[in-house]
């Protein structure tokens, strides 16, 4: 391994290792300098290899300054970190590349001015060459639930004052935030680093961006809820803030107001489907896998049904049935993706679904496992449900509510009446895209195949 | 320690002061064992720890045909007796049994003191237990091994209970270690009552009195709480009741950036919590080296949720109550006005740490104490108000405050028992190393670069610095630990070590090659034939030593460690 240590010591003036010196001097004395007077201090190649480096820290701060020979910057190299040293005399007029950036070799990462009158040149000179900073973010029009949603802090800041957490503040730094202008949501009113991860429209934490399917029922009725509303306090009552999942979740269900929605349900005779899941069970199948196989095969005969209406003015038709299936763990809910249901045979679908459904418990699942849904699937059936309506997820065009699978008393044509296996289906669709005729014509399909499973298994 | 060595002798005697010609040890000089032959040069200066081998070889064997625990032959209750039973108490006592001294320690509160049970005992255990969590948790690293770790967790009370385990644990371990050896642990608060006399217990009529040849207070610290600073044990607290854990605040601020400060700010970001520093001084982590400083704030402060304010004091800070969250004033260190308030979930006071020195009674034999520390000269002997040494007195550990750090204060113990079984002893204060267990840890020993300059420039000599990265360490970079750096201060004219500075992965337990070359006087030019383990991060100071440019040659094989 190859070692590097530096030895300098007092009396001599010429130190070791410079492998820096000959880049620098021949650069900077070569490149015609648009102003004669404003030197740039370029990242020098600490190596042969190196391509580019990071600023581990500045020792001289702007406005400093500087000799011939004095260590300016130090940069971290593959091997360690070394002083890059100033070839000469001046002031620092401006630093180009922050502490913690990194830049190609060769780049300017300071600008050095020779007499105090030159600094205010060279600050425009690295304003104008520094890559543009995205604008601070305030208000931004991203789809983020009002911040009026907020739940009222509980004791105000005193007003006026601001306090900030440290990761806060540096998030707030980091991400070019104004954080005097964030109302803190954080006990006793101070701006926690969720606020201002919000303000730069940073989803939190990846498994809270998710869009829940089977959401608690709610009522039909989409009233937006009144911000400050004043409800009676019932005493001995807990108030639990929400985790950023379930935050994530709230917004999503808000947003979802705004899309026009109407839901058409359907009874399918789920005896053949039962039969074959007894057959197909020892080999790892689930009732869910088969349901979402013979959901891709039907959005594959109903394109319009695995379509989108992102902006309100326009269809857009996915090319592949993804199909997410809502799971509920104990502290959320998260909807991991089947892409490419159609193409799958049913084992793989299922070995597949195995996997995700590992994920999402040990909460590793990447954001393309979660988001890339075109088709939701929702079952609560195992608790007994008959039936349901589901929440359209933002960013789709239906859901599949499925109830359990009881058995009923139906009558046939005939006038006889028999007992089969039954299970209500309710699918909610968004009708920008989405027509009754449409919809009715994709649950047709669903029940045909459902009822006559032979197909689901090729 | 040391092997017992048997001989016979015509007559047993007590300690010799003359020269004993008859007796030969393999290979010890003249000048070793006889102290008084020549006053002038051994006897005085005994800097390595060489000679004190040496010498405590020959009285081993006479403290053998004493008896430990022998009647006094001088008429006192005990030959020594320690007030306060920490770890320069025990440190103390454990080598007096060992020269046969019949040895007495009181305690008035729990055995082990702060360093047991308030200090660096529960400290490391929180600190393995945050190491450990800091690891799990650092998504980026885990991966970087091809590891996937579930989210990790931890049980707030299990924690505490590990560090409160092993502080009983090692409090049971140094109370049987004395009672094994014969030191009788006295129960009670120890009051000097006149030279060589003092009485113990619970300050009342039912104290006894006791005679002792020599007396050694090791009474310790206590956490300093400057003025303004309302300390109610559960929103305002000192490292006291920080160690329990009793709860992990969303938002602490922790006033001083010592080492103290900077410990429990890795304990509670890896636990969760954000820190903001309180400094009065211009910049955070004052006391260590400055490019050992900046390197550890680069690594130990910017990348965690901690922010600071320097060259500031709190001047008040009062409690949480009413719903209302710990308020800190913070007013500027020099104008002393008014700068902003802080409003936090807990404060944590790490100012410093004030001697525990009242009620010894010193003032009974003329002693009075400088801001409550007990004034000493460098053999650890008490210095009453007239300047004069006063016999048979000695103060050691925190309470004279030298060095206050546990090992010092036990390193001082060791001294003072063997100035008082008769090998005058002076310690190097300089060999002594210092650490602080953070992740990565820092350690020291010797002078820091401002130091050492300010010493070359008044004695006129050159100072150079040598310097390597943990980068081009092959363990640390398995361990994808490459963050760290270590830094040798020396003299390029004849090879003297003057100081040794080291930032990352086990710096703790890497300075001692360095602490041990400085208390043996080993120069550059000789280590650097050492050899050390391939892959080990050892290799780090051996890269240090190796890359020195001494003008001098080696002088002898590494084998023999030169004299001094």
């Amino acid at each position: 391994m190859a070692s590097l240590s530096f030895s300098s010591s007092v009396s001599s003036s010429t130190p070791f290792l410079r492998p820096s010196a000959f880049l620098l001097s021949s650069r900077s004395a070569r490149l015609p300098l648009v102003r004669a007077k404003i030197r740039e201090i370029f990242m020098p190649a600490l190596s042969s290899t190196m391509t580019e480096g990071k600023i581990v820290s500045w020792v001289k701060s702007e406005g400093d300054v500087l000799s011939k020979g004095e260590p300016v910057v130090v940069v971290e190299s593959d091997k360690a970190d070394m002083d890059v040293e100033t070839f000469y005399d001046g002031i620092l007029a401006a630093i180009v590349v922050n502490e913690g950036e990194t830049a190609p070799v060769g780049a300017a990462i300071g600008l050095l001015a020779e007499t105090e009158a030159e600094i205010a040149e060279a600050r425009a000179k690295a304003a104008a060459q520094s890559p543009a900073a995205p604008p601070p973010v305030v208000e931004e029009p991203a789809p983020v639930a009002p911040k009026a949603e907020a739940p009222a802090p509980v004791a105000a800041a005193t007003p006026g004052k601001l306090v900030a957490t440290p990761f806060a503040k540096k998030l707030a730094k980091q991400h070019k935030v104004d954080i005097s202008k964030l109302v803190g949501t954080g006990p006793f009113g101070r701006v926690t680093p969720e606020d201002v991860e919000k303000a730069a429209g940073i989803a939190p934490a990846p498994k809270a961006n998710v869009s829940p399917a089977a959401a608690p029922v709610s009522p039909a009725a989409a009233s937006p809820p009144k911000t400050a509303a004043s409800y009676p306090e019932i005493p001995g009552a807990k108030v639990v803030p929400f985790t950023t999942m379930q935050a994530a979740v709230s917004r999503n269900m808000i947003e979802s107001l705004a899309v026009p929605t109407f839901r058409v349900g359907y009874p399918i005779a789920t005896d053949a489907l039962d039969a074959l899941y007894k057959k197909v069970k020892a080999k790892g199948v689930t009732m869910t896998a088969l349901l979402a196989k013979a959901a891709a095969m039907a959005l594959v005969q109903h394109p319009e049904v695995n379509a989108t209406c992102k902006d309100g003015k326009s269809f857009t038709y996915n090319s592949s049935v993804n199909i997410a299936v809502a799971v509920a763990m104990d502290d959320g809910l998260i909807t991991p993706v089947l892409q490419d249901a159609d193409k799958l045979d049913l084992y793989l679908l299922s070995k597949k679904w195995k996997e995700l459904v590992e994920k999402a418990r040990a909460k590793q699942l990447q954001p393309q496992e979660y988001n890339s849904g075109t088709f939701t699937l929702s079952n609560l059936g195992m608790f007994g449900v008959d039936r349901f309506d589901a929440i359209l997820p933002p960013g789709q065009g239906a859901i599949m509510a499925v109830g359990a699978s009881k058995p009923t008393v139906v009558a046939d044509k005939e006038g006889f009446f028999t007992v089969k296996n039954q299970m209500l289906v309710n699918v909610t669709a968004d009708h920008r895209i989405i027509y009754g005729a449409d919809l009715a014509a994709f649950l047709q399909t669903f029940a045909k195949i459902v009822q006559n499973p032979e197909s689901l298994t090729m | 320690m040391q092997s017992a060595i048997s001989i016979s002798l015509s007559s047993p005697s007590p300690i010799p002061r003359s020269c004993p010609r008859s007796l030969r040890f393999c290979g010890l000089r003249k000048e070793a064992f006889c102290p008084d032959a020549s006053p002038g040069a051994t006897s005085l200066r005994l800097t390595t720890l060489n000679l004190r081998y040496q010498h405590s070889n020959l009285n081993a064997v006479f403290a053998a045909l004493k008896g430990n625990g022998a009647a006094s032959s001088n008429g006192f209750d005990y030959d020594l007796v320690i007030i306060g039973a920490g770890v320069g108490g025990h440190g103390a006592a454990l080598h007096a049994v060992e020269k046969g001294l019949k040895t007495a320690i009181i305690e008035g509160d729990v055995v082990g003191g702060t360093c047991v049970n308030r200090g660096c005992v529960p400290s490391k255990a929180l600190l393995a237990v945050s190491g450990r969590m800091r690891d799990l948790q650092n998504e980026q690293h885990m991966k970087s091994f091809g590891l996937q770790v579930a989210a990790a967790g931890y049980d707030r009370q299990k924690v505490a209970d590990h560090a409160n385990n092993l502080a009983s644990k090692i409090r049971g371990n140094l109370t049987n270690s004395m009672k094994a050896l014969g030191v009788d642990i006295l129960t009670g608060f120890g009051t000097i009552l006149g030279p060589q006399k003092l009485k113990f217990g619970k300050g009342d009529s039912g104290d006894k009195i006791i005679t002792a040849k020599d007396i050694i207070v090791a009474t310790g610290s206590v956490p300093l709480v400057p003025k303004g600073i309302e300390v109610d044990g559960k929103t305002v607290i000192t490292s006291d009741h920080a160690l329990k854990l009793e709860f992990v605040p969303q938002w602490i601020a922790i006033v001083g950036s010592g080492y103290i400060g900077l410990e429990f700010s890795d304990v509670y970001t890896a636990l969760g919590s954000e820190v903001t520093f309180v400094e009065a001084l211009d910049q955070i982590m004052p006391g260590f080296d400055p490019e050992i400083g900046k390197l550890a704030q680069r690594v130990l402060v910017n990348p965690r949720k901690i922010d600071s304010y320097t060259g500031v004091f709190a001047s008040k800070i009062t409690p949480a109550k009413d719903g209302k969250p710990v308020q800190i004033e913070l007013i500027d260190a020099k104008t002393k006005e008014p700068k902003e308030t802080l409003e936090v979930d807990a404060a944590l006071i790490a100012t410093g740490r004030a001697p525990f020195t009242k009620g010894l009674g010193l003032e009974n034999i003329n002693v009075q104490t400088q801001r409550g520390f007990v004034p000493v000269d460098e053999r650890m002997r008490v210095i009453d108000t007239n300047g004069k040494l006063v016999p048979h007195l000695y103060c050691i550990g925190d309470a004279n405050g030298k060095m206050m750090l546990a090992h010092a204060a036990s390193a001082q113990g060791i001294s003072v028992v063997e100035q008082v079984t008769g090998n005058d002893h002076v310690l190097n204060h300089l060999s002594i190393p210092a650490a602080c267990f953070t992740h990565p840890e820092i350690s020291m020993v010797g002078l820091t670069e401002p130091q050492a300059r300010e010493r070359a420039e008044k004695e006129g000599f050159e100072v150079s610095i040598a310097k390597t990265s943990f980068k081009a360490n092959t363990k640390a970079l398995a361990e994808n630990e490459g963050e760290g750096m270590a830094k040798l201060i020396y003299r390029p004219d004849n090879g003297e070590i003057l100081g040794v500075h080291i930032f990352g992965l086990h710096a703790a337990d890497l300075i001692h090659e360095a602490s041990n070359a400085i208390a043996m006087g080993t120069r550059i030019q000789d280590i650097k034939f050492a050899v050390h383990a391939h892959p080990t991060l050892s290799e780090v100071l051996d890269e240090l030593f190796k890359s020195a440019k001494v003008k001098l040659s080696a002088s002898k094989t590494v084998a023999e460690p030169v004299p001094v």
